[in-house]
């Protein structure tokens, strides 16, 4: 390997090493050390002027105590389990909603594409959080989807919404909507029109057209849409404590919660690396479609 | 051309010049517009059960237009299309007894060349094994069986077409739109599949309506052909009428190779032919007129470059005598094509078999020469 071509590979690994795999072995360390009214709030430290027996004595020090904590105290794989069935199930919400909309955009006239985009990405101009309190102010019993339910006689009481797992997933499906348009939005775009015409030539109606040719070859776009949403959504922490009641158990949350509240960094960072032991394998499933489709299209 | 017109059927099959038959396509006064683009213009034209017509044109003189509206996804702006005698207008592309091979093949890229080809045949419904023996003859048809199991990404272009073929002829239609099917074959296989074509259609009685870009093509395989133009059919004809017989001079120049001369018609003593008067102190060329011309009308004379005959001696008691000098040589394998300059700086075409090998031919560049054609070889056009 040429000098020039493996500086261009060192680069990325570079990269990768400094801001995921440096931080990573930082928290995995701290998951194996043990809480100390210090700072930082555990111990042991690695102390490098102790030289190589200081090393030794600080690997000695380490356990998977945390690990064994986790698995035996069951809120935390109700929590991971609660995290998943939220994930998914607000993934497949996601999914239903946001296919039509990309659909229509990819259907809409040329001259209108622009603007529906436009649409889609706006909300990210403003910031996440507000939008989520807005959500709060829409849900609450009081808020505005109550009295508009009101005003037109559908319900007499409020209903609640505002901290059940309800308002969690109306928030993650509007929160990560963009993530499952555009992608899927990208494969109906691409999709040969004549296609659709051989379809229905060869005796397809319009609807078993779509069913036959439009969502099989819009497969990688969902695919792509559900991975980019249940990923973030899996580990989510502003939404379930913003919008979720007491009863919203998620992983995110409890990872806050020992960070914060109880200052167990140890047993917070042990969440967090089995959080991520989770996350890896859609990840890698992920790439591994990604990698297959690009092969397909070549 | 280097093949000549084929010679029509012993039984002659000419529909259209029965007036008891009924056609199974009728177009009446068709008119497409996109926008302020007209791209068929007031077409009318009846086609025949049985037919293998032809559309032979320019690029977006509006072939794959018409056959769109054939196929049911394009409506005419004006106009009628009766399939039958009924107006197909109102009914979907899935409900006319009608198959299109597209343009752009059109495959489905997440199904396999057999699936593609079974598409059709499942939304009938048929019984798994007639599917499954139907789509085993179709692949057997174009030559694929052994790429069944493959995607249209990962067969060759040729290859591809062939799927679009046997796909549009595995629901064997009563009519069936192949939108250029064998531009990309090489041209053993072309042949092949013209045949094979032909066969097809006589076995099933199918209709066929082709778009082509290859005239040899259209001659071989066509009933009738019909040149177009700018969303006109210019000349709806047998594939020898087209050929000897062409009515206008976009006819002639379009299919084949021609020479052409300009010039003035007087009548030429009384057997009706006449006097092309075409340069200033120039022996005037005798043709034969379809039909009677006033003298001094405008016309052009076409001739074929095979109908032009080439010598070295001068020709002894022949009409329509030049002599000029060779300039370019065309060598095509069975025959050449000599390109020859009179001395007023005109270039005639001439062709001839090549029977002898090539040392030993007659003729080669600069050599000067003689042409000479008979009275009735080629055709006056006024148009
Ligand atoms: N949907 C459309 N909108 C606007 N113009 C169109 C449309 N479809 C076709 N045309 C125009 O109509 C004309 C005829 O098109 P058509 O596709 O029928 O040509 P063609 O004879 O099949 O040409 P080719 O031999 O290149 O395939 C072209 O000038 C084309 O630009
Ligand atoms: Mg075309």
């Amino acid at each position: 390997m040429n000098p020039r071509k493996a500086l261009l590979i060192l680069v990325p690994y570079l990269w990768l090493l400094a801001l995921f795999l440096v931080p990573f072995l930082i928290v995995l360390k701290i998951s194996l050390s043990d809480v100390a009214l210090s700072i930082p709030p555990y111990t042991p430290t690695l102390d490098l002027s102790a030289g190589w027996a200081g090393f030794r004595d600080f690997l000695s020090e380490l356990d998977f105590e945390n690990y064994v904590f986790l698995s035996e105290d069951s809120l935390y794989w109700k929590s991971y389990l609660s995290s998943l069935k939220i994930a998914l199930i607000s993934t497949f919400l996601t999914l239903l909603v946001g296919y039509p909309v990309a659909y229509g955009m990819a259907n809409a006239p040329d001259e209108w594409r622009p603007t529906l985009m436009m649409l889609v990405i706006l909300p990210f101009w403003t910031s996440f959080l507000i939008r989520v309190y807005a959500w709060m102010g829409i849900l609450s019993n009081e808020g505005f989807l109550n009295q508009f339910l009101l005003w037109t006689g559908l319900i007499s009481e409020p209903l609640t919404i505002l901290n059940t797992n309800t308002a969690v997933y109306i928030g993650i499906v509007y929160t990560y909507l963009p993530f499952m348009i555009l992608p899927i939005y990208a494969t109906l775009e691409k999709l040969d029109a004549s296609l659709l015409e051989a379809a229905e030539d060869l005796g397809c109606t319009r609807a078993g057209a779509f069913w036959l040719v439009t969502l099989p070859l819009s497969r990688p776009g969902m695919i792509a849409g559900c991975f980019l949403v249940f990923i973030p959504a899996l580990g989510e922490f502003v939404i379930p404590s913003l919008l979720g009641g007491s009863d919203t158990l998620m992983i995110g949350k409890v990872l806050w919660e020992e960070f914060f509240s109880n200052r167990d960094w140890p047993v917070a960072s042990a969440v967090a690396v089995v959080l991520l032991a989770i996350l890896i394998v859609p990840i890698i499933l992920f790439q591994r479609q990604q990698q297959r489709q690009q092969e397909a299209e070549q | 051309m280097s093949d000549p017109a084929p010679t029509s059927r012993p039984d002659v099959f000419a529909p259209w010049n029965d007036p008891n038959q009924r056609p199974l396509i009728q177009f009446q006064n068709v008119t497409k517009r996109f926008g302020d683009f007209t791209a068929i213009d007031d077409l009318t034209v009846d086609i025949y059960a049985r037919e293998f017509f032809a559309l032979l044109g320019p690029s977006g003189c509006g072939k794959t237009t018409l056959m769109r509206m054939l196929a049911g996804f394009e409506t005419p702006t004006e106009g009628y299309i009766l399939l039958d005698g009924q107006d197909i207008g109102p009914v979907p592309p899935n409900k006319r007894a009608v198959n299109m091979m597209f343009q752009s093949y059109a495959l489905f890229p997440h199904l396999t060349v057999a699936e593609n080809i079974a598409f059709g045949l499942k939304r009938d419904n048929l019984p798994k094994d007639q599917i499954a023996a139907r789509v085993d003859e179709m692949l057997r048809l174009v030559q694929l069986q052994k790429f069944a199991a493959r995607k249209p990404h990962q067969i060759s272009g040729g290859q591809r077409q062939r799927v679009a073929l046997a796909r549009s002829l595995a629901k064997a239609p009563k009519l069936l739109l192949l939108d250029e099917p064998l531009g990309a074959l090489d041209k053993k296989l072309r042949t092949d599949t013209q045949f094979e074509l032909m066969e097809i259609q006589e076995k099933t009685g199918t209709t066929f309506v082709i778009v082509t870009h290859d005239q040899e093509e259209a001659m071989t395989v066509a009933s009738r052909v019909a040149v177009m133009d700018h969303g006109k059919m210019i000349q709806v004809d047998t594939p020898d009428r087209i050929y000897e017989t062409p009515k206008s001079v976009y006819v002639a120049d379009f299919i084949g190779d021609v020479n052409l001369v300009e010039g003035v018609a007087t009548s030429h003593q009384k057997d009706g032919k006449v006097q092309i008067h075409w340069a200033e102190g120039k022996e005037p060329i005798i043709g034969t007129p379809m039909q009677p011309i006033a003298d001094g009308t405008r016309c052009t004379f076409a001739i074929r470059p095979e109908k032009v005959h080439i010598s070295k001696e001068h020709p002894e008691g022949k009409t329509n005598i030049m002599q000029g000098k060779i300039i370019d040589i065309a060598y095509l394998g069975n025959l050449s094509t000599y390109h020859v300059q009179i001395p007023t700086g005109e270039i005639f075409k001439a062709q001839s078999a090549n029977t002898r090998r090539i040392e030993r031919r007659k003729f080669t560049w600069e050599d000067n020469v003689w042409l000479w054609w008979s009275e009735t070889a080629g055709v006056v056009l006024t148009e």
